[in-house]
């Protein structure tokens, strides 16, 4: 097949650690299948060429927190067929999102020696609150199989097949022990997304939430529980200020348990 | 020619964002800024009020490359400040863990990020087309790496399983047994990898440099020892914010990171390298030696190699812990919170990753403190490039770009760490 027939792959990075879309290179044992199925024409960790999009399929990794960011994911919309945004950072403001809970002069009493010379906002916010996405991959980070899933699915005009049950599925199908059981509280399996296969609760510890809120969870409920169980309020609070703070069900069920 | 602006204004092959900016006048080099523009994330500011139990899997978010690091430098400055010790099996497998980490990401820089440079291909993907065996051979490399984390760590990228005081749960004797013979296979691939970057067509490029590096008494190093270099410094690591400064520069959002009265230093695989190599195993050494290195090594291009013989002792470290690993009976050593203020430093593939912390009743961190390798190479990058540029001013733009790029990457720049522990103003909106 002549090379420009391939589709176009394009991976773009806003605020993040680079944990999601190094998963493309982690893939040891599909990376070159994949490269031989597409262009990879944009992917600046990977490789200094850079064809000219539009691109038919873009992987967006990362939150926006700056002014130029704010732009920049306007372009790259424009310039893609298919958006699809990676990660915990990039479908929900990432860890960088704690700023949103801090007013500002808080955080103006930790002042860096040259404060003007940097340019940042306020919010860490997702991919989502600034243009249209056709699809959100989650975690933090993703897990390499639903990538590659995502990646063939969109490939194939097909929607991708990833799960929104919660992790307590996931544990019950590899036959782990509860954690809430075993281990005691806290767990956030119950009210979160699976995609790891219940990782955490296998290695005997609490999940503490990668994948973000799955469907409708109830947070409530859970933390009614455990403040029963004797769990004081800040832990609460900390439990729910992780790496998907900024999504919508962990902000509300952190911000009521903030004095 | 008169003027002439090098500029690059995405640096690829590198983690994390940034850009170059070399000015040229009348064959002098009049300005070199290597600009990191990565947005800041703030982890220093936010680990405040949170509990010291979170600090490694939080800080490990400050790098995908490189979480391992993280995740070791923050629980030793725990255990430092809670006046607790890992020893014995839990200490072999939090190196076996680094051992790792060192694998994955030396072999991802090695073949990936930086050989292309040398080969004149744009990445790795296009020298597979011509190099088909070799990119196969460091994919598989390269795996034994990530799975040593996968199985003691629980994942590759942001592992689960470490804790302050251990782990939570240990791996069991069989468990890591499946990675003997694929080992076997790692050390005999990496000396290959040895031997094929010594081949690599080398700039004629060396400097003197002041290399900061861990040492330990018989090991070398991942996890504890002093810190040394190679004119005079020999220090505890609570001494660390006595001797070194950041310096906070207009064109960058990270700190540069100098020594005082001393300026510029080096760290990473060639500043270890320099100041260890008589901690190398012989099988090590002698692949250095093969591959045409002395028992010191002043040119960062030929870092490159020196990646790989790492690369060689991790892989031997590693079977060596695995053959005499025996599970102990509890995966931590318990902890005995208090008051206090604890340091870390141990050496991330990409040089010492320092972390201090200050601790106040039940556990709350009130302080943080993180400077990660690349802010501290940042100003040794510049002076290379002020220094590598003038000979070369007659190469094409084109070229000469390359060229500089490939002196940047000699350092294995993780932008993303660099930036992460600023702490900053917040403009309104
Ligand atoms: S979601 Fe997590 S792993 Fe992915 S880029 Fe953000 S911090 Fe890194």
């Amino acid at each position: 097949m002549p090379q420009n027939k391939k589709p176009k792959l394009a991976v773009w990075k806003f605020s993040s650690c680079d944990g999601c879309q190094l998963t493309l290179l982690d893939c040891e044992d599909e990376l070159l299948a994949v490269a031989e199925r597409v262009e990879i024409a944009n992917f600046p960790e990977a490789s200094r060429a850079v064809v000219k999009g539009p691109y038919d399929l873009s992987l967006v990794e990362g939150s926006i927190t700056t002014p130029h960011d704010a732009e920049r994911i306007h372009q790259v919309r424009r310039s893609s067929k298919f958006l699809v945004s990676i990660g915990a950072c990039a479908t929900a403001g990432g860890i960088q999102a704690l700023r949103n809970f801090k007013n500002v002069k808080e955080f103006t009493s930790i002042v860096y020696a040259n404060p003007q010379y940097i340019e940042t906002l306020n919010k860490s916010t997702p991919i989502a609150d600034h243009v249209f996405v056709d699809f959100e991959l989650r975690g933090c980070p993703i897990n390499k199989y639903q990538l590659v899933e995502v990646i063939s699915a969109f490939l194939h005009g097909r929607k991708p097949n990833t799960p929104s049950y919660s992790v307590c599925v996931e544990c019950k199908r590899r036959g782990t022990v509860c954690g809430l059981v075993a281990v005691g509280p806290p767990c956030l399996g119950p009210v979160t997304q699976a995609g790891c296969n219940a990782l955490c609760p296998s290695y005997h510890r609490g999940c503490f939430g990668c994948y973000g809120p799955k469907e409708t969870p109830n947070t409530a409920s859970l933390t009614a529980h455990w403040s029963e169980l004797g769990m004081k309020e800040i832990e609460l609070l900390r439990l729910f200020r992780g790496f998907n703070a900024n999504a919508e069900a962990f902000r509300k069920e952190s911000e009521a348990h903030e004095k | 020619m008169k003027n002439k602006t090098l500029k690059v204004d995405y640096l690829a092959r590198v983690e994390g964002e940034g850009a170059l900016l070399v000015k040229i006048k009348d064959k002098t080099v009049t300005e070199v800024k290597f600009r990191i523009f990565e947005p800041p994330r703030f982890f220093e500011a936010f680990l405040r009020g949170r509990d010291y139990s979170e600090a490694p899997d939080i800080t490990a978010r400050i790098c995908g490359i490189c979480p391992v690091a993280y995740q070791m430098s923050s629980v030793h400055a725990m255990e430092n400040a809670f006046g607790i010790k890992v020893d014995g099996q839990l200490r072999a497998l939090r190196r076996l863990l680094y051992c790792g980490e060192w694998i994955e990401s030396h072999v991802l820089h090695v073949y990936m990020l930086h050989a292309p440079d040398f080969l004149g291909y744009e990445d790795v993907i296009r020298m597979a087309k011509d190099h088909g065996d070799a990119v196969k051979r460091a994919l598989k490399l390269k795996k034994v790496g990530n799975d040593i984390v996968n199985i003691v760590g629980g994942r590759e990228i942001h592992p689960i399983n470490v804790r302050v005081g251990g782990f939570y749960k240990l791996p069991t004797k069989q468990e890591l047994q499946v990675l003997v013979e694929r080992l076997q296979w790692a050390i005999d691939a990496s000396i290959e990898t040895v031997k094929l970057m010594g081949t690599l067509p080398f700039p004629d490029f060396e400097r003197e440099y002041e290399y900061v590096a861990l040492r330990h008494d018989h090991e070398y190093p991942f996890n504890e020892g002093r810190l040394v270099s190679n004119k005079g410094l020999d220090i505890a690591i609570q001494d660390y914010e006595n001797n070194f400064v950041e310096e906070h520069v207009e064109h960058s959002n990270a700190l540069h990171s100098v020594m005082k009265q001393r300026g510029a230093y080096f760290v990473g695989p060639l500043a270890r390298y320099n100041l260890n190599f008589d901690r190398l195993t012989p099988i090590a050494q002698q692949a250095a030696r093969e591959a045409g290195l002395g028992s010191t090594c002043n040119n960062p291009f030929k870092s490159i190699i020196v990646r790989s013989v790492e690369t060689v002792y991790a892989c031997e470290e590693a079977l060596r812990i695995i053959q005499e690993y025996e599970k102990p009976d509890q995966p931590a050593v318990k902890i005995e919170q208090r008051p206090g203020v604890g340091y870390g430093c141990t050496e991330a593939p990409r040089g010492i990753l320092y972390h201090r912390y200050r601790i106040g009743e039940n556990g709350v961190i009130l302080d943080a403190k993180i400077v990660p390798p690349t802010s501290q190479n940042q100003k040794t990058i510049e002076e290379d490039l002020r220094q590598f540029v003038p000979p070369r001013i007659d190469l094409s733009q084109e070229q000469l770009t390359w060229q500089c790029e490939q002196a940047i990457r000699n350092y294995d720049p993780c932008i993303s760490c660099a930036t992460h522990f600023l702490k900053l103003d917040i403009q309104r909106e």
